[in-house]
């Protein structure tokens, strides 16, 4: 069964999803977590890569964060909300997959800060009493999937 | 960034014509960081932009390589609304009077 892709672009532009139970289990909870540090933690810092400064100077900042942040915040929370509500989907819309995209890609941004991950990250490098470790695997896991659903749009922009 | 992939392909591009336009005010820099994915920065550049997927490439491994790159550049009101769309992506970017 799992010869086949986890994501594939279908003829008529959706795309398919086959995801065992234990993975859309992920899928549905992850996203509801991070929405939920999002609204009560908002300074948190392990979403610092979620918001970078756009400008050097303080004030040009300030400006463009009144002008823009609301509207960041908002697609960040819609994204995760499409990934969490079609977690059980076995189709999705080019739409709901661009959510899936992002959102994935949020998680592994705020995963990743935590667990402060550099490019050479690898579980194999682990010592053996790592508390990270399972973090790290799912962090791994979420990029894996990213790069399915990546892959399954890269044909269409070939 | 960091790649899922067991090889890395260097694509080397002629410099001349395709470079982005410098003449105008504002840049936006995109910055390495060790999360985003190589292959999805580069479908990034290709979906905001609408880069070949040999200009998009290019882009991602100068940032790669040498830590950033210019990937857009014009009016103010341009490069903010660029730079809010990598944000949206998730990118590291941020712009400045070239």
């Amino acid at each position: 069964m799992w010869n086949q892709p986890r994501i594939e672009r279908t003829g008529d532009g959706d795309y398919a999803v086959r995801l065992p139970e234990g993975e859309r289990e992920l899928l549905r909870r992850l996203p509801e977590e991070l929405r939920a540090v999002l609204e009560l933690a908002p300074e948190d810092p392990a979403l610092r890569r979620l918001f970078p400064r756009t400008y050097e100077d303080d004030q040009d900042e300030a400006a463009y964060r009144e002008l823009m942040g609301d509207e960041l915040v908002n697609g960040r929370r819609h994204a995760l909300q499409v990934l969490a509500e079609t977690a059980d989907a076995e189709r999705l819309t080019a739409e709901q997959a661009q959510a899936w995209l992002t959102a994935l890609n949020d998680l592994r941004l705020v995963l990743g800060t935590r667990l402060d991950v550099s490019e050479e990250s690898l579980l194999g490098d682990l010592p053996d009493d790592d508390p990270r470790a399972p973090d790290l695997a799912l962090y791994a896991y979420l990029s894996w999937l990213q790069e399915q659903v990546i892959e399954a749009m890269s044909g269409e922009l070939a | 960034m960091t790649t899922l992939a067991p090889a890395e392909v260097e694509v080397e591009q002629p410099r001349g014509s395709d470079e982005p336009e410098y003449d105008r005010p504002w840049v936006v820099i995109v910055w390495n960081d060790p999360i985003n994915l190589m292959s999805y920065v580069t479908l990034v550049f290709q979906k905001l932009f609408g880069y070949s997927k040999a200009k998009a490439t290019q882009l991602m491994l100068q940032v790669h390589n040498e830590g950033k790159a210019v990937v857009s550049s014009g009016t103010r009101e341009k490069a903010e609304h660029d730079v809010a769309r990598l944000h949206g992506h998730g990118l590291w970017a941020t712009m400045q009077r070239d």
